[in-house]
This record gives C-alpha cells, structure tokens and sequence, in this order.
C-alpha cells in the first residue's frame, strides 16, 4: 500500500527534526565539557597531556564520523554494555565533538596576543588567574564564530546516525521513503528543513566574524 | 569484561578490504579534480561578474553547505530516477562527492581571491593590463597558494566523506567493512582494522597533497604574504 | 601643447568633496610637487590622473590621451603614465624581473628575451640589477619601492606619478629612493610627485602646488614660493613641516 506524501508525513519529519536537536544540544554540551578539557590539555604545560590531546584530535579528525559512530557503538557492546542506539550516538557525536571544538578553542586561546600574557605576568598572576581573568575571556570571543561554525557541522553529521535505526530528521525520510514511494520530495523535503535550522546558524557565524575582524581593526 | 578481540576472520577477508581500500582512492581522487575544478570555475566567474548575477554560485554554495552530505546523496541516488535519471551507486557518490566538494572549494577560492589587497589589483591595472590579465596573473596563483592548506583539508573531508557512500550499497572502505562484518561477525575488529586505514589514507593524502601544493606553485605559497608594504600598506586619501 | 590638463576637476568620495574645482598644467619634462596637509586632495588628484578615481566635474588630459573610463582607453592611457604607490604594490609571488616584466609581456607583446633585457636596463638604470631573481620578500622597503620605479619605468611611459613613495620608508631608506627619483627627473622625466620631503621638492621640483581644503591654494616656480609663501596657509604648513 503506498501512501502519498501529505502533511501527516510532514508532521512526522517536523517530529523527528527534534531528535536531530535533541542529538545536536546533547553532543554539544557533552563534546564541550570534554572540549575545554582537550583543549587546556592541547596547550598545557605538561608535554605528556600536550601530546595526548594532540593525538587524539588528529585521531578523530582523521577518521569518517561514522567509524566514531561504529567503534563507540560496537566497543561500548562488546564491552558488555548493551545501551540504547540514541545514547550509544550520543557519546560518539560528543567524542567527534570533543576533538573538532577542542581543536577550534586551542586556536582561539592561542590567538590572544602575547603582550596579554606579558603584561598579566608583569602584575605576577599565577598561570591559572591569567587563564581565568584574561586570556579565556578574551578567547571566548575569538572562539564564537568558529563554534557557531561548528555547531552546522553537527547538526548535518547527526544524519550519520540514521544507520543504526535512530530516528532522526534522516532516518525519518527514508522511512517515509518506503512508504511513499517519492524519494525526491521526500528528501527535499528533509534538506529543506535542515536548510531551516542550518542556515540561519551560517549566517550567524559569519556576522560574529565580521564584527570580530572590525574589533580587530584588521 | 571479556575484551577478547580475533581479527583472523577480518584478515581472512582481505581481498574485499583491499577493493575498498582502491574504490575509496579512486573516488576521492575523482571527486576532488572534478570538485576542485568546478570551484576553480564557479569563484573565478562569481569574482569576474557584477554584484548583481552572484547569486547563482552563493545559492550553490549555501544549498550545499547547509545540508547533510547524506540527504544529498539520497537525493542523486534515489530521488534523480524518479526524474528519468538513472546511474549506478558509484557514480551516484562520485557525483554527489564532486557537487559536495564543488560548493567548498567555491568558498575557499572566493576567500583567496578576495583576500588579494585592492592595492594589487591597482599596481596591475596601472600597468595598462586587462582586467583578465590582472585576474589571471596577479590574483589567481598567490589566491590559490594562500588557500592550498585549506584546500588540502577539505579535500581529506570528502575522503572522509566516501565513507557515507556506504549507505547506498557503494562497496568502498566502509561499505566494505558492512560487508566483511555481516559475514565474519566481528564488528569492532572489523571497525579498528577499518578506522586505521582510513588513518593512514588522510596521512598519505596530506602528504601527497601538500607535496602537490609545492610542486604546482613553487615559492608562491611563502611569498603570498602581502609584498605591499612599508608602515601603512594602505594608499592614504589625501 | 602641455604634456598634462587638468581643468576645474570636482572629485566627491560620498558626501566628502575632496577636489573643489582644480585646474593646474604641466609642461614636457617638468617636474611638479604636490604638497599639502592629509585630506588636502593631492593624493586623489594624483590617482584621477592615471584614471584610478573617477572625476565627477571637469577635464583631464595626459600625455595626449582625454579622460575617458572606457576600458581600452584607459590602457592605453596607462601605456603612457606611470604610477608608483607608497606602499610599492610589488607582486609578491614573482621575483623582481618577472615584476618588471609581466606588463611589458602582457600589455605590448614583448617576447621573453627582450622584455629580460629590457628588466636589466631599468634595473641598471636604478642600481638593482643583481637583484634581478630575487623575491620581494628579500629586499628592504626602499629596495622595494626601486623596484617598483623600475617596473613602472619598463613600460617607457611619458609621465610618471609619485604618490608619497617615501612615506612609508624608515628615514635612512628614503634616501635611496630619492636619489633615483631626482636622477630620473635629471633625465627629462616628466613628473608629478606628491610628497612631504620639502626639502627635495625645493630642489628637485620645478614647480611645487600647494593643496588646501580641495583647492590650489598657491603655485609656482619652487624656489620662489618655498622662499616667498604669498598665504598664511602655505605659510604656515611649511614652518610646521619645515621644523
């Protein structure tokens, strides 16, 4: 029985859409709390703590995310944890998270002038009161438009998980898909809405850029 | 916890890792001539027209860039038929892989050619050059040897990226690994096995690529820092 | 038949006017300063010369080409006048003789062993020939801007503009620089230069124009103004340069 691509249908991907947004804060908020922690590691003082992050950020944006997606889902099984898809895709997007916005704030933490850290020793702060009170501060604002740039990213990359059966904005389509028989305004449909979410977030990013280089006055 | 891991099964198997291993090479190298010089094309004309006929190539570049490579693929793969327009997996991820690439190297190319100081323009143009000659030699090679290591980098995306193509029964890297694990049950062997080569083929990409770079624009890439300089780099307007 | 016409132009960048009604001839092989405070308009007349701003009242005529924007016209406007930047605008990924031979290729056909010969005259002519494969990148700013003279020199033009070349070199690089621009004034180089170096423009210039609020505000042979300012504004600008 075919059924046609009527608003029922729609109302079914609007549905899953919040799964994909529900995947996309969790994996933010998860992936940014180990992100400070990789990116403090990135640029600490100790080589050890240096080297792992730096390994592991090349690790993980040297693979596809859908082998994060894989190891974490078949390593978290045959660890004996049997845990429900959407969580098992939770921790892998986080962990892809992780490593890309642990990459971007390293940058922006580097990006603060040097003269910031010259003249925050000259008032002899301790290294942990120079990140807290002026270099973090100042990174955060460097860090925004990349973020924000990133975030894009994750949204689209949740649609990776549509592989192992989490129903999200993708999966939803191929659902429909099989049931309707329309794949084109099925799919566009789906790319229509990711559009919605995506692009205004793009936009976003480029406007914090752009305010940012005029801060610069570069 | 039994942590008991046998990749004998996996390495039995070889041979269809070794055929995704080369479909996964075959493709990317594909997509990205075909990607990159589709960029290549689209910024340099988006940079040569007036304001007004821009938008084709920034509604391009948007479309892509705000939805999931996935969607684009399901839309060749499955939605192009119900048009008339029929094709193999394959092609159907080669195709989606060069449009995919297509729009982000549009993008860095724009960046490129827009970071070259007006000042250059105005030193060729001085010169009596065409604005066709002041693009081609003046702008072009130090814009593309500005973005090289940008360029680089989305070129292992879409590497990467082959990997999704899995999902429509392509048999590369990972459709491989699908294949290999629902015959041999033995996923996470499969997956590690699997995610180390994908390491190793971004190393060799970066390699080989940024080799490229310098052979392709010898010296330009170090000297594409502005050469317009003294204190101000700007022509005050007095 | 003056070599350059310039009458009554009127120049507005938005709602700024920056060139009131400026008119000022030059003879072959004069040699013309233009100075003035910034946002006097000596600079923007200098590019409306070669075209780069587009007048919006007026006439000018260089080098017996009239004004016009259409683009061949233009080229063939820039055939003939040079301009010299200063922030030097050298192209940064070609050495010094691609520099210099890129337009002498491009713009009148010349074949590659004589536009090659062609570089090592000017390079002669300004001392740099040994520099000729160099990079940008490796010469100082006032080997810099030399080159940029030189490249501007290839193409034989019959005018030459400076605008404020030296401003932004350290002081000891600006003598280099100065020394070429005089020994091509020497040669019979018409020139128009806008520049702060008083004390050069005295010496070198035949005729130095004072610039002030958009206008001429005075003009005439260097000497006798530089010894002899008629207004209490050229009065002045020149005891607070001249300190």
């Amino acid at each position: 029985m075919i059924r046609s691509f009527g608003v029922d249908e729609i109302l079914f991907l609007l549905q899953s859409t919040g799964w994909t947004l529900v995947l996309t804060i969790t994996a933010s908020l998860l992936g940014g709390i180990l992100a400070l922690g990789v990116a403090l590691a990135r640029i600490s003082t100790h080589s050890v703590a240096r080297e792992i992050a730096r390994v592991y950020i090349a690790i993980v944006q040297g693979v596809p995310v859908l082998m994060v997606l894989f190891l974490s889902f078949y390593g978290l099984a045959h660890a004996g944890l049997e845990l429900p898809p959407i969580i098992a895709a939770s921790i892998a997007l986080s962990i892809y998270a992780s490593a890309y916005l642990g990459d971007i704030w390293r940058g922006a933490i580097e990006s603060v002038p040097r003269q910031q850290w010259e003249a925050s020793a000259s008032l002899a702060l301790t290294r942990r009161q120079q990140y807290r009170y002026v270099i973090l501060p100042q990174s955060v604002k460097i860090a925004l438009p990349p973020t924000v740039g990133f975030l894009v990213q994750l949204v689209k990359n949740t649609s990776i998980v549509s592989i192992v059966s989490v129903v999200e904005l993708t999966r939803a389509g191929q659902l429909i898909n099989n049931v309707t028989f329309q794949p084109f305004k099925v799919f566009v449909a789906v790319a229509v809405i990711y559009l919605a979410i995506c692009y205004p977030m793009s936009r976003a990013s480029r406007r914090l850029e752009e305010r940012f280089r005029v801060y610069r006055g570069g | 916890m039994a942590f008991e891991l046998q990749f004998a099964p996996v390495v039995a198997d070889a041979p269809i890792l070794l055929h995704g291993f080369w479909l996964t090479i075959k493709l990317s190298v594909s997509a990205i001539c075909l990607g990159g010089s589709i960029g290549l094309l689209a910024a340099t004309a988006r940079s040569m027209a007036p304001r007004r006929y821009q938008w084709p190539v920034d509604l391009y570049v948007e479309l892509i860039r705000n939805t999931p490579f996935l969607v684009q693929l399901y839309i060749i793969f499955f939605g192009l038929p119900a048009l008339g327009i029929r094709m193999s997996a394959e092609y159907a991820g080669l195709l989606a892989m060069t449009i995919n690439l297509g729009a982000y190297t549009t993008e860095i190319f724009r960046a490129g050619i827009e970071s070259i100081h007006r000042s250059q323009i105005e030193a060729g143009l001085s010169l009596a050059l065409t604005r066709r000659q002041v693009f081609q030699h003046v702008v072009l090679k130090p814009a593309v040897a500005r973005v090289w290591p940008s360029l680089v980098s989305q070129f292992i995306l879409i590497m990467l990226a082959s990997s999704v193509c899995s999902f429509i029964s392509v048999e590369e890297l990972s459709g491989a690994a699908a294949l290999i694990q629902s015959d041999t049950f033995r996923s996470l062997e499969v997956y590690i096995l699997v995610t180390v080569l994908y390491l190793l083929l971004a190393l060799a990409f970066k390699i080989a690529l940024s080799f490229l770079g310098r052979w392709l624009l010898p010296g330009a890439a170090g000297r594409a820092r502005v050469t317009s300089g003294g204190k101000t780099g700007e022509t005050p307007r007095s | 038949m003056s070599i350059v016409v310039v009458d009554n132009v009127r120049k507005s960048f938005a709602a700024n006017e920056v060139l009131k009604g400026v008119s000022l001839t030059v003879e072959r092989g004069q040699v013309v300063a233009l100075v003035g405070r910034s946002g006097s308009g000596k600079s923007t007349l200098l590019r409306c010369l070669n075209g780069l701003e587009v007048i919006d009242g007026g006439r000018i005529e260089v080098a017996g080409h009239p004004m016009d924007y259409h683009p061949a016209k233009l080229r063939a406007l820039r055939q003939d006048v040079g301009i010299v930047f200063q922030s030097f605008n050298l192209f940064p990924h070609l050495s010094v003789g691609e520099n210099i031979m890129l337009a002498p290729g491009l713009v009148k056909g010349c074949a590659r062993l004589e536009a090659r010969k062609l570089a090592e005259q000017v390079l002669a002519r300004i001392g740099l020939l040994e520099k000729i494969d160099a990079y940008p990148d490796s010469l100082s700013g006032g080997q810099q801007q030399r080159v940029a003279i030189a490249r501007s020199l290839a193409m034989q033009p019959r005018v030459m503009l400076f605008d404020e070349v030296t401003s932004a070199l350290d002081p000891e690089l600006t003598e280099e620089v100065l020394a070429v621009v005089e020994q091509l004034a020497r040669d019979g180089m018409t020139m128009l230069l806008v520049t702060h170096e008083m004390t050069f423009a005295r010496r070198v210039a035949d005729m130095t124009v004072f610039m002030n609020q958009g206008r001429i505000w005075e003009s005439g042979e260097s000497e006798r103004i530089f010894r002899q300012p008629q207004t209490p504004e050229f009065r002045q600008f020149l005891s607070s340069t001249l300190k």
